[in-house]
């Protein structure tokens, strides 16, 4: 009998193309646990944003087979994908704050998207604020706001509705190294504590270091590698706890 | 820096993401796009629009009014003239008329018209003179029946006077009128194809500024999009506004229109002619003319909605 949770993400011999150029990603297939940590690791252009947006649902594949939350995301139509989209977190590469809207609004925009009522938003929002260092600035707007504030506002957007899976595109990219750390130790308190699933695409190797349970995919020319076993099942470590590659 | 454990993030349960669909077409979907707001000419666009609605509405109103007040005050009556040049013939036969008419079953009044009164009526076209004999000028008798004077009824007349006033001829009032009805009609005719052109363009107005709002707004639809927000609470946004802009021109439009129907109404009234009186608009018409700003309104959520969900199936 098979014992291996049922998967967040698989993906079966999936390709992808803008228009009618060649594939950014070729024959991509894996399968993603729930409460798993990974690193997406890969030079620029290697296609690390190309798969996050797949993963995230901005993007449907030219072909293959996507499944997520047990769903099979090629048939599903267009009206579902919200619901599924409420069950990730995204930060994205660019941040993609809401101009208008404050570093309040923006954080506590999923859970408005998800019905929560005032009081609990306000709750919520104020300590996620406080905890990335950004109480005093809440009702600033995004282009008042530095770069490394920018991408603390995504992230505390990213976790507020305590996703099911946290997809992060360079989340550190900004940030000083206290915060990066200070980071992605929020990523595992929600890995560790609440079982979400991380992904988080990253260039920067010293990151990998910082997390001793996690899995590392590599992209290369938009064909993943498994240099680690985090695609072999049970996903082998990419090292072991207390660091060390 | 706060260096505490990081919180753990609030969760909306279950129960709330059942009723987050039901939540997103109300308030909660307020604050979270920009008040999407037409470019500003838009608003008094529809404004211009609704008051020449209103205004084409209340004139096409106002003729069915006039054609229909005339049509009933003529639609009974009936003229009759004795054709003859000799003066003494002409009073006789017009009494023996009279006689004939009045024995007539479905006859209420019979009235002949005196001479001077004839004499005055044609005075503006044949001068002071036109009732000293010189001009020979028919008797003419006003009848008025109890029913409409129908063809059936015009030859039953006629037959009833050939034998007992030789050149006698017989006319239903409404006859002399028809033409002045056809006018009307078309009239009416062009006030409605105004209004449906009107209604066009208010559409085709609303649908380029719903376009113009969504392209402006796409990327932080977007952004919506992948955090999860489905297109109802996205075009709850939209449409919000839509209304709140539309609403505005419907009002504007509807005061300008109705006080410019209000001041023509008035330079006709000055007028004190016969045939502008039937004209007035009545409750049952200003209730029409009301329903105009929101029947604007309705074509420019109808036509928002469209657009914004055409637009939103173009994204993923």
């Amino acid at each position: 009998m098979d014992d291996r949770p049922a998967e967040i993400v698989k993906f079966d011999n999936v390709g992808l193309r803008y228009g009618t150029d060649p594939e950014v990603l070729s024959n991509l297939s894996f399968t993603l646990y729930p409460g798993s940590f990974y690193f997406l690791t890969g030079a620029s252009g290697a296609g690390k944003t190309s798969l996050l947006k797949l993963l995230y649902l901005a993007q449907r594949p030219s072909r293959g087979a996507i499944r997520m939350f047990g769903q099979d995301l090629i048939t599903m139509p267009r009206e579902r994908l919200p619901d599924l989209r409420r069950r990730l977190g995204v930060v994205f590469q660019n941040f993609r704050l809401v101009p208008h809207l404050t570093a309040f609004d923006n954080v506590a925009l999923p859970l408005r998207l998800a019905g929560a009522d005032d009081k609990r938003v306000m709750k919520a929002v104020t300590d996620m604020l406080d905890w990335v260092g950004l109480a005093h600035r809440a009702h600033a707007i995004p282009a008042t706001l530095s770069g490394g504030e920018q991408q603390r506002v995504a992230i505390a957007r990213a976790v507020i509705a305590r996703p099911k899976m946290l997809i992060a595109d360079e989340p550190t990219g900004n940030v000083d190294p206290d915060m990066a750390l200070k980071l992605l130790r929020l990523f595992e308190a929600l890995n560790h504590r609440v079982g979400t699933t991380v992904v988080v695409a990253t260039h920067d190797v010293h990151l990998l270091k910082k997390v001793p349970d996690s899995l590392i995919m590599r992209l290369h020319k938009g064909q993943l590698s498994d240099p680690t076993g985090a695609l072999r099942y049970p996903p082998r470590p990419a090292m072991p706890k207390g660091g060390g590659v | 820096m706060n260096t505490a454990a990081p919180p753990l993030p609030y969760a909306p349960d279950a129960a709330e993401a059942e009723l987050s669909v039901a939540a997103a077409s109300g308030a909660k979907a307020a604050p979270l796009l920009p008040a999407a707001r037409f470019a500003g000419p838009i608003p008094w666009v529809i404004a211009i629009l609704i008051a020449l609605v209103v205004i084409a509405a209340a004139g096409g109103l106002t003729l069915g009014n006039l054609a229909n007040s005339a049509r009933a005050d003529l639609s009974a009556a009936v003229t009759v003239q004795v054709i003859e040049p000799n003066p003494d013939l002409r009073n006789q036969r017009g009494a023996e008329a009279v006689r004939v008419l009045t024995a007539l079953d479905g006859v209420r009044a019979v009235r002949l018209v005196p001479e001077a009164e004839l004499a005055a009526l044609l005075e503006p076209w044949l001068g002071a003179g036109a009732g000293n004999g010189d001009v020979p000028i028919p008797a003419l008798i006003d009848v008025e029946l109890t029913g409409a004077a129908g063809p059936a009824e015009i030859a039953r007349i006629t037959a009833a006077l050939n034998a007992a006033v030789p050149g006698a001829r017989v006319d239903a009032q409404s006859d002399w009128l028809r033409p002045v009805y056809d006018a009307l009609a078309a009239l009416q005719w062009l006030a409605l194809g105004l209004i449906a052109l009107v209604a066009l363009a208010t559409a085709a107005a609303v649908w380029l500024a719903a376009r113009n709002a969504f392209a402006g707004a796409r990327d932080t639809v977007e952004i919506m999009h992948l955090l999860g927000a489905t297109d109802r609470q996205i075009s709850a946004v939209f449409l919000r506004s839509v209304l709140r802009e539309a609403a505005f021109g419907a009002v504007v439009g509807a005061a300008l229109g109705a006080g410019a129907v209000w001041l023509l109404g008035q330079q006709f009234a000055a007028l004190d002619s016969g045939m502008t009186s039937g004209g007035g608009l009545g409750l049952a018409d200003w209730l029409t003319i009301g329903a105009v700003p929101l029947g604007g309104v309705l074509i420019a959520l109808l036509t928002a909605r469209i657009t914004i969900a055409l637009a939103l199936k173009g994204m993923l």
